[in-house]
């Protein structure tokens, strides 16, 4: 089994246009992906199945990976002269930016004919909401589209291509996306009649109005005559 | 009210109603060439669950069938982002229910690859019992369910179901639950099975060959099961490989494919057994498929439980409390019962995982349903549905 830089290589030399980077894993499973551009990713998922010596012909598994903006600090040190000509003073400029987040699509592929994998396809959309559609891999591999239907229906990639792209396991009338990060539950919790702790919290917040019985108003049943 | 309202829906694009006329139609030949369709389920005992088809037939023949799921949706996968990682772990036993034993060791399989843990001999060795056993109690209960769904009503099933028992009693003893068994951690397992439960387990594989000779004499070669399945829903091995179909229903239509001998995870490199293949793809080949796996399974219960090293049950340095892989990432699957069951895990070094992700394989093996069930008749579908093996649990997560 070829390693993901050598398969980097080849990929290089037959998409001669195409960006393709490594994403490095850390951990102990070692298993290394390839970013692909989006424009050429049907076309490199279609070589990777077919290409003799790799015959990705298995795409087991798709999931989406939901990346928020993140908060960057970036420190800057310079050195300045101290202008009396004692020692240089190091000085540390802090600047904050947003990095913009994105939603990334995974690709699991092992080959059934070879037996070896996995080779680790991934895919990002430019942000987190005007520019979120990829490619479909479903022309390709089969195996991709009640996966990528699941992918548009918790994250909302939208997948061009795709035959069939509609909600899977939420349905049809359903706001917003359930898997990502920022994701709000909608306002319909179980109503507790005593509401305590989160709940009363939540409570609140739905319902400003919500406040425990005055005393006034409990009514005792029975008249509080003693039961026959 | 009016007539049009106690029409099935679907009824408003017929011709008629197209053309302005009145919905009501008139039972005459003006049906000939119209499309009608049924909505099978959600509430349907074929459908092993909560599970709806939405079927359009041409007289009686499937033209159109399209799944329709997510009715037991709890979205498991963002309650594993905010629990530990050992907090998922009870969780998995609600994936696939019937196979509670497998999909706690998938999930320990990517945790310990995403942290670099080593397992104890000992502990593999239970885990291959356990999921061998699970493998018997899965396949046992699906052919009980297909024949069921075959209109065999009872005996079959209660056949099954009584071995099924059996099994689960074994579950009960070593874990404290029939089927939601929590048994297994990251780095072993967390109860050492003792020399009588072994010996119990032991008793139970010697028995199971008598049972499967019973259910196979009165099933394999039974004229009915034959001519009620033999044909149907024909799946050819290129379009499963590409589909991303595994496990029984892989194998059935010839592709040697068995995660046990393609990842050799655990021990099982150290067991001889072979990988039966079916010859048709059709419902027969699956069933025959999954009979002869559960033989094979008896025989590699019969060596590891004569070869079972002793020794710890979990590794010593194993981190229960307070467990942080290092960040990264891991893909860990396994062969389950119903295919390839996987867990995709990321960490960025907190004590919850930043992405957890269930590769269902029933929820994979569903995506070309509809090709099976193309040309076959309703009653076709549903035993074609009963040899895809799928448990909601896992489907709608």
């Amino acid at each position: 089994m070829e390693t993901a830089e050598q398969i980097r290589d080849r990929l290089l030399v037959r998409f001669p246009g195409a960006d393709i980077a490594i994403v490095a894993n850390p951990s102990p499973s070692a298993q290394t992906s390839l970013l692909l551009p989006a424009p050429h990713a049907r076309d490199i998922a279609g070589w990777l199945r077919d290409e003799r010596s790799l015959q990705l012909d298995s795409c087991s598994n798709v999931t989406g990976i939901d990346w928020p903006d993140k908060e960057v600090v970036d420190t800057v040190r310079t050195t300045v002269a101290d202008p009396a000509g004692g020692p240089a003073k190091i000085v540390e400029q802090k600047t904050k930016r947003i990095q913009p987040g994105c939603l990334e699509v995974v690709y699991h592929l092992y080959s059934v004919a070879l037996k070896h994998g996995p080779v680790i396809l991934r895919l990002r959309t430019g942000n987190r909401s005007d520019a979120v559609s990829l490619p479909s891999l479903t022309p390709v591999w089969r195996s991709c589209e009640f996966q990528e239907r699941e992918v548009y229906d918790l994250f909302g990639v939208i997948f061009d291509g795709h035959p069939d792209l509609r909600r899977i396991l939420m349905w049809d009338g359903f706001q917003g996306h359930p898997m990502r990060r920022d994701y709000v539950e909608p306002d319909d919790y179980e109503w507790e009649p005593t509401p305590h702790g989160e709940v009363l919290e939540k409570a609140k917040k739905h319902y400003p109005t919500i406040a425990p019985p005055a005393a006034a108003d409990v009514v005792v049943h029975n008249g509080g005559a003693p039961n026959p | 009210m009016s007539v049009s309202d106690l029409l099935p829906f679907g009824s408003d694009t017929s011709p008629l109603a197209a053309a302005g006329a009145s919905r009501v139609r008139p039972v005459n030949d003006e049906f000939h060439g119209d499309l009608l369709e049924v909505s099978m389920g959600p509430h349907h005992p074929s459908t092993h669950g909560v599970f709806r088809m939405i079927v359009t037939l041409d007289g009686e023949r499937i033209v159109k069938l399209k799944p329709v799921f997510g009715y037991l949706h709890r979205n498991h996968e963002k309650l594993g982002e905010k629990v530990s990682y050992l907090g998922s772990m009870p969780y998995t036993d609600r994936l696939d229910y019937l196979s509670s034993m497998t999909n706690n060791w998938a999930y320990a399989l990517a945790v310990e690859k995403l942290s670099g843990q080593i397992v104890p001999e000992r502990a593999e060795y239970v885990r291959v019992i356990l999921a061998e056993l699970t493998r018997l109690l899965n396949h046992t209960c699906l052919a009980g369910f297909l024949m069921q769904d075959c209109g065999c009503s009872g005996t079959p099933l209660m056949y099954a179901f009584r071995e099924r028992e059996k099994i689960l009693d074994l579950f009960e003893s070593l874990s404290g639950s029939r089927m939601m068994c929590n048994y297994q951690r990251f780095g072993g397992c967390r109860v050492d099975p003792s020399s009588e439960w072994l010996a119990a387990a032991q008793k139970l594989t010697d028995g199971y060959g008598a049972f499967l000779d019973e259910y196979e004499a009165l099933l394999t070669g039974n004229e009915i099961v034959m001519a009620r399945t033999q044909g149907v829903g024909r799946l050819s091995s290129s379009l499963a490989v590409n589909a991303g179909v595994t496990g029984p229903m892989l194998r059935a239509s010839g592709v040697n494919h068995d995660l046990r001998k393609v990842d050799a995870y655990g021990v099982y490199p150290r067991f001889n057994f072979r990988v039966p293949l079916g010859d048709h793809g059709d419902v027969y080949d699956r069933y025959m498929v999954r009979v002869l796996e559960m033989r094979e399974s008896i025989s590699i219960l019969q060596q590891a439980l004569g070869g079972i090293p002793s020794g710890p049950i979990m590794d010593p340095k194993a981190k229960l409390r307070g467990f942080r892989p290092k960040a990264g990432e891991a893909y860990g699957r396994i062969e389950g019962p119903k295919g390839e069951i996987g867990f995709y895990l990321i960490s960025d070094g907190s004590p919850n995982p930043y992405r957890y992700r269930v590769r269902a394989p029933s929820f994979v093996n569903l995506t070309i349903l509809e090709d099976l069930c193309l040309g076959h008749t309703v009653a076709d579908a549903v035993i074609i549905l009963g040899s895809v093996d799928i448990v909601l649990g896992e489907v709608d997560r």
